[in-house]
C-alpha cells in the first residue's frame, strides 16, 4: 500500500462510514438487552433519513429536520414496539415487512412530495455542520477525522459510553437486562416488563432517526431511495459480534467502516466499484464466521443467542 | 363461541379448512387497501379512482396474461421462500441466488459449444445448480461457523449482485446496448412461447410443475411431514430423530435452487439478455417472502398469495400509467397485508 492510502480523506471517511451504522447499533444493543431481536433498524434509519430531508427542504432549519427525524423514526419504531412488545407477535416477521414497508413508503412519498423519483437533492437546505475541536484538530492525518465532525459523531461516541454505564451500572439498566434476561422472572419481580421493551424499542428509533439523519444531512445533502443500503443489517451484525455489549459493538461498527473506507480507496485506485461496493458485506460475514468459529473452537455451554436456530421464545405467552 | 363454530365449520372438511385462511386473508386485505386509500387521501389522491384503476389494471381483457406472466417469477420465489420456511427457517438471500442463476443460465446459453437441443435444458439446470451452490453456502456457514441464516443468506446477496453486475460490464458485455449486459440468447436457447402475443413461455409451465412437486413432496411424503413437523416444533423434531443440520442444508439447497431457476428462467423466457438489475429491480424476492410469509410457509397458499401479489403489481402498473399514482404503492400494501396480520395473530410466534 503506498503512502496516499491512508489520507486525511480516507480516515474522515472511516469516521463518516461509522457513525450510522454506530447509532444503529446501538439501538439494536438496547434491544438485544430487554430480549426483543430488532431487525427493523434498516427501515427506522430509512424514514428517518427521509423525514430529516422533509424537514430541512420544508421546515427550512437543521432543527426542523432533527425533530422531524427523530420524531418520525420513533413512531415507526412504535409498529415494532407494538406489534412485538405488547401485541407478542413475531419480532422477525414484523421487522421484515416494517424494512420493505419503510422502502416502499420513502420511495411514495417521495414522488409524491417532492415529485421525483430515485434521489432528491436541494442546495438550499442545511447540511449539519462540522464543529472544530482546538488541538485535536490539528493531529497529523486524523486531525480532521476526530476534531472536524458534526455533533452527530460526538454524541454516537458520548452515547456508547452512556449506555455502557447506564446498562451496566444503574437500576434501570438492571431491570432491562431482568427483562431481556428471563421476562417472567422480571415480572414476578414486578417489574413493568412490556413497558421497559416498548420504551426501549422507542428510545431505539430516536437512535436509528439520528442515524438516518446523518446518512441523509451528514456529508451530503440528499435523500435517495433505499439510501440505508443495508447498513441496518449490518448493525445487527455488529450487535451479534459485539455480544451486545456496547463497547464490543462500536469496535465491530468502527471494523465496519474501516472496510467500508478501504473499499471506497481501492475503487479510487480503479477496482470497479461493483466489487469494491460489497466489501463491507464481505467483511462483516468474514467477521462473523471468525467469531463463528472460535466460539466453536471454545466450547461455549450455550449456543449464540440471536440465531434464528437456536433461541427459544424468551417472551412469555399472553 | 358454537355459533361461530357452526357458521366456520360447515359439513364438509375442506371449506372449514379453506374458509378461516379466506377470511384472514381478505379481512386483511381489505385492512390494506382502506390504509393505502388513506395514504392517497393524504396526498391528494381520489382513493376510489385509485382502486378501480388498480383492479381494472390487473384483471381487465389482455392485462390477465399481463398477471398471469408476472406471477411465474413471483410464484417461483415465493415457492423459494416458503420450502425452508416451512421449517421455520428465513432465507432473505433469495436476490442473491437468483442472479447467480440467471447469470449462470446466460452463460450457458451463450457460450457453452453444445448442440443447441441441449443448451437450453442445460442452462435451465445448471441456473438451478448455481442458486442451490449459493444457497448451501450459507446453510454451511450456520453449521459450521453459526453464523445465523437471516444474516449469513442477506450479507451474500451483495457479492452475489457485484460479481454479476461487474462480469456484464466487462467480460460478458454485449458492447451495443446502453445497459450492462450480455448478448442476446439466440432463439433456439429460449423458452418457447405458449400463446402467441402475450408474454407467457414455457416458464409458466415450468413453475407450475414444480409448485406441484413442492406441494406434493409437502404434503404426500416421509420428508414433507418432517420439515413441517420441525417447523412445528423444533425440540420434538430433534427428539424424534430428524439431523437438523442435514435438513436446514436441504432446505437451503432446494430453496436456492428455485431461485436460481426462476432466474434462469426469466433470463430465457422473457428477457433473453442478463441485464444488471432487471432481475433484482422488480423485488420479486420480498414480494415471494411476504407471499410465503401470508400463508406461514404453507405451499398451496403461498402460490395463491403470490398470484394475488401479481394481480396487485400488474394493476400497480396500470395505475400508474393511467391515473399517475405511484405504484410503489403496491409494496406498502403488501407490506402492510403482513405487518397487519403479524400484529394480529401469534401465527409466526413459533419462528423465533
Amino acid at each position: 500500500m503506498n503512502s496516499s492510502f491512508f489520507s486525511v480523506e480516507f480516515f474522515d471517511q472511516v469516521v463518516l462510514g461509522i457513525t450510522p451504522i454506530l447509532l444503529a447499533a446501538l439501538a439494536g444493543t438496547l434491544s438485544q438487552a430487554v430480549g426483543l431481536f430488532n431487525i427493523a433498524l434498516e427501515g427506522q434509519m430509512l424514514v428517518g433519513a427521509f423525514a430529516a430531508v422533509a424537514g430541512a427542504h420544508f421546515g427550512g432549519s437543521l432543527a426542523d429536520a432533527v425533530i422531524l427525524a427523530v420524531l418520525a423514526a420513533t413512531l415507526y419504531s412504535g409498529l415494532l414496539a407494538l406489534g412485538s412488545a405488547v401485541l407478542g407477535g413475531n419480532d422477525i416477521v414484523i421487522g421484515l415487512s416494517a424494512n420493505l414497508l419503510a422502502g416502499g413508503l420513502t420511495s411514495f412519498l417521495l414522488r409524491s412530495l417532492f415529485g421525483v423519483s430515485g434521489t432528491f437533492s436541494d442546495s438550499n437546505m442545511p447540511g449539519l455542520p462540522r464543529l472544530h475541536l482546538p488541538w485535536i484538530a490539528q493531529l497529523p492525518l486524523v486531525g480532521r477525522a476526530l476534531g472536524e465532525q458534526d455533533a452527530l459523531v460526538y454524541l454516537s461516541w458520548l452515547l456508547v459510553g452512556i449506555i455502557a454505564v447506564a446498562l451496566r451500572f444503574t437500576p434501570w439498566g438492571l431491570r432491562v437486562r431482568g427483562v431481556g434476561e428471563d421476562f417472567k422472572a422480571a415480572v414476578s419481580f414486578g417489574v413493568h416488563a412490556h413497558w421497559h421493551q416498548v420504551a426501549v424499542t422507542l428510545m431505539g428509533g430516536a437512535l436509528c432517526g439520528l442515524a438516518g439523519l446523518q446518512l441523509s444531512l451528514g456529508s451530503l445533502t440528499l435523500f435517495s431511495e433505499n439510501m440505508t443500503d443495508g447498513r441496518g443489517w449490518i448493525a445487527v451484525a455488529a450487535v451479534m459480534l459485539g455480544r451486545g455489549r456496547p463497547l464490543g459493538v462500536a469496535a465491530a461498527c468502527a471494523l465496519f467502516g474501516f472496510s467500508d473506507a478501504v473499499g471506497l480507496r481501492l475503487q479510487g485506485q480503479g477496482l470497479p466499484n461493483q466489487i469494491t461496493d460489497s466489501a463491507p458485506y464481505v467483511v462483516t460475514l468474514l467477521a462473523l464466521i471468525a467469531a463463528g468459529v472460535t466460539r466453536r473452537l471454545r466450547v461455549s455451554p450455550q449456543p449464540p443467542r440471536l440465531s434464528s436456530q437456536h433461541t427459544e421464545a424468551t417472551r412469555s405467552v399472553p | 363461541m358454537n355459533t361461530v363454530r357452526a357458521v366456520l365449520g360447515g359439513p364438509s372438511p375442506f371449506w372449514r379448512r379453506a374458509l378461516r385462511p379466506a377470511l384472514r386473508l381478505g379481512g386483511t386485505l381489505l385492512l390494506g387497501f382502506v390504509a393505502c386509500a388513506g395514504i392517497a387521501v393524504c396526498v391528494g389522491i381520489d382513493p376510489r379512482v385509485m382502486l378501480v384503476e388498480w383492479i381494472k389494471g390487473a384483471v381487465e381483457g389482455p392485462q390477465i396474461f399481463e398477471t398471469v406472466a408476472r406471477s411465474v417469477p413471483l410464484v417461483g420465489m415465493a415457492l423459494a421462500a416458503a420450502v425452508p420456511l416451512r421449517a421455520g427457517i428465513v432465507n432473505l438471500g433469495a436476490d442473491g441466488q437468483l442472479v447467480l442463476g440467471g447469470l449462470a443460465a446466460a452463460v450457458v446459453a451463450l457460450y457453452l459449444p453444445l448442440t443447441p437441443g441441449l443448451r437450453l435444458p442445460l442452462a435451465l439446470l445448471l441456473g438451478a445448480a448455481a442458486g442451490g451452490a449459493y444457497g448451501l453456502l450459507a446453510a454451511l456457514g450456520e453449521l459450521y461457523a453459526r453464523v445465523p441464516l437471516l444474516l449469513s443468506t442477506w450479507l451474500l446477496t451483495y457479492p452475489a449482485k457485484g460479481l454479476c453486475g461487474y462480469l456484464v460490464r466487462s467480460a460478458l458485455r454485449d458492447p451495443v446496448t446502453a445497459w450492462p449486459s450480455s448478448h442476446r440468447i439466440a432463439p433456439a436457447e429460449r423458452l418457447p412461447e405458449l400463446l402467441h402475443g402475450t408474454p407467457l413461455n414455457g416458464g409458466l409451465l415450468i413453475i407450475v410443475a414444480l409448485a406441484v412437486l413442492v406441494v406434493f413432496f409437502d404434503r404426500r411424503t416421509a420428508l414433507g411431514y418432517e420439515i413441517r413437523m420441525r417447523g412445528l416444533n423444533e425440540r420434538f423434531a430433534l427428539y424424534g430423530g430428524i439431523a437438523l443440520g442435514r435438513q436446514t442444508l436441504l432446505l437451503m439447497a432446494v430453496s436456492g435452487a428455485l431461485a436460481g431457476l426462476v432466474g434462469a428462467v426469466m433470463v430465457l423466457g422473457s428477457e433473453y439478455r442478463f441485464t444488471d438489475g432487471a432481475l433484482t429491480a422488480p423485488q420479486y424476492s420480498w414480494s415471494g417472502t411476504l407471499a410465503a410469509l401470508l400463508a406461514g410457509g404453507e405451499p398451496l397458499g403461498s402460490v395463491v398469495a403470490a398470484v394475488l401479489f401479481a394481480a396487485l403489481q400488474t394493476g400497480g402498473f396500470a395505475m400508474e400509467r393511467s391515473v399517475e399514482i405511484p405504484r410503489v404503492l403496491t409494496t406498502v400494501l403488501e407490506s402492510m397485508i403482513i405487518l397487519f396480520l403479524a400484529m394480529r395473530s401469534a401465527t409466526w410466534r413459533r419462528l423465533r
